[in-house]
């Protein structure tokens, strides 16, 4: 009887027109494409785009040259160079995110004690010659300057989880 | 002598009418394949070049034709030269046979299915041709692989054909649809007297075009592309353009030779060149949805199908065949 079945079924080509009719069926379904540049895939408050090196509202930069996210860094995508300033504080003289080394690991966010390194949402950028991946300090808080809003509104909505 | 003049000029412009909507139907075809795979894996498929990519496939042949031709420096030049046209010749030179309607045929001689036959054979030169002077190894191994697939089918093939001439007594594409007119329309046609015969020359035929789920001899996966890999610009588009017109060509052969062609599929509906159309259209769909379904064939499963399980069905076939035509069985071969 097994053999029987089993001679029936591939005669039959049983398993083929199962599998034609899979097919068949997703043929009609309806289709899942995003059609990209018109259409986006909604994005978390906690997407880790381009970096971002804040500013308090009076303009000051937070960064105090902590090195936390240097050391955390586990793709060793950070350089951090610090110096006194005339009115006694610490802060940096050279702070560069290495872009084509970076992993989006989010690790600097996290470790920043001043919430000034930040991950933002935006992530359609590029480089076009060598260099324009490696964000130097005055990219960064360029970058902060262009997108705090929709920074400081992300870290308020995610605050009752920090 | 102006008559001579008159009847090539006439003959060329027939030639001209099926060629030239041939190849806009190869091209299309590639853009349909596209979409339908898509659509099958639940994505829309090309849309971006003109109104819902109608424009791609233009956009792929001018691309192509941009594209270097690079011949590479071990090959044999003038076979490497002749293979894609090769591989072409016999794919459109196959079509003179076919008859679109009743009055519509190139060339109308009694040795249609013959003609058809070996030329479908032929194609495999330049498949071969194009591996050998390649002088590379992986072109050579599809070319192995797609020689002996093609070998084996072809006996197969053969004879599901060997069934179609039993049962309609004539080698003559128009005989043939002819034989299958009658009053039960679809039920007439010869697709079910010869059922095992049909499936089996279908899944030949795509054997015999290298397709998926047959399509060893491209392996992409394997063997990196097969027989074409050195090949590109106009040269690879040429093996493009033959195995699509193989795919149309056989999914024709199969209208005309199971489902009665140009024949309605009920009696009150006239018949017409655009029920010939329909009909290949649905066979070419089907080569879409195979690739959209099948993974690949393991080499030996191909050998295996081929020589000991669809020859035996086919010479069984053609025997009970002979019988239903020898003592008449209705309502196919009543008359």
């Amino acid at each position: 009887m097994e053999v029987f079945l089993h001679y029936l079924k591939s005669f039959t080509l049983w398993e083929l027109f199962k599998g034609l009719s899979l097919t068949g069926r997703r043929f009609i379904d309806k289709k899942v494409t995003i059609q990209y540049p018109e259409e986006k895939t909604p994005q978390s408050p906690r997407f880790r785009g381009l970096h971002a090196l804040r500013r308090y509202p009076n303009g000051e930069e937070r960064c105090i040259a902590c090195k936390l996210c240097e050391a955390v860094c586990p793709a060793l995508a950070i350089t951090i160079e610090s110096e006194v300033r005339d009115d006694g504080t610490r802060r940096t003289s050279k702070y560069e995110i290495d872009l084509t080394k970076c992993i989006f690991c989010g690790f600097c966010e996290e470790s920043c004690p001043v919430d000034s390194i930040v991950e933002t949402r935006h992530f359609e950028y590029h480089g076009e010659k060598r260099g324009d991946l490696l964000m130097t300090k005055e990219k960064l808080l360029a970058n902060a300057d262009r997108f705090e809003e929709q920074i400081a509104a992300d870290r308020e909505s995610e605050s009752r989880y920090r | 002598m102006p008559e001579s003049i008159l009847t090539i000029t006439i003959i060329v412009i027939k030639i001209l009418a099926i060629m030239l909507p041939l190849m806009a139907a190869v091209a299309y075809t590639t853009l349909i394949e596209r979409k339908v795979i898509g659509y099958m894996q639940l994505r829309v498929g090309p849309n971006r070049v003109g109104p819902k990519g109608l424009l791609q496939p233009i956009a792929d042949a001018l691309k192509l034709m941009c594209k270097e031709f690079i011949i590479p420096t071990g090959s044999s030049r003038f076979l490497f030269l002749l293979a894609p046209v090769l591989a072409l010749g016999p794919a459109l030179a196959a079509w003179a046979v076919i008859p679109f309607g009743s009055e519509m045929v190139l060339a109308d001689i009694n040795a249609g299915l013959l003609y058809v036959l070996a030329l479908t054979s032929l194609g495999v030169y330049g498949i071969i041709i194009a591996g050998w002077a390649s002088n590379s190894k992986y072109a050579f191994l599809g070319a192995m692989r797609s020689a002996a697939q093609i070998v084996s089918y072809e006996i197969a093939m053969g004879f599901s054909l060997v069934g179609v001439l039993v049962a309609a007594g004539s080698l003559n594409l128009g005989d043939i649809i002819e034989a299958q007119r009658g009053s039960l329309g679809i039920l007439n046609w010869f697709w079910l007297p010869l059922l095992p015969l049909f499936f089996i020359y279908f899944i030949s035929g795509v054997a015999e075009t290298n397709r998926a789920p047959f399509d060893v001899s491209e392996g992409e996966s394997e063997i990196v592309a097969g027989f074409h890999v050195e090949y590109a610009g106009m040269a690879f588009a040429l093996f493009f353009l033959a195995e699509y017109a193989n795919m149309i060509l056989i999914s024709a052969l199969t209208a005309v030779l199971f489902m009665g062609g140009w024949l309605s599929p009920f009696s009150w509906v006239p018949d017409g060149i655009h029920w010939f159309f329909a009909k290949t259209g649905l066979f070419l769909f089907l080569f879409l949805w195979f690739r959209a379904t099948f993974p690949r064939y393991r080499y030996d499963q191909i050998m295996r199908l081929g020589w000991k399980i669809f020859l035996p069905i086919t010479i069984v076939w053609v025997m009970v065949v002979a019988a239903m035509v020898v003592w008449k069985i209705p309502p196919w071969f009543s008359s």
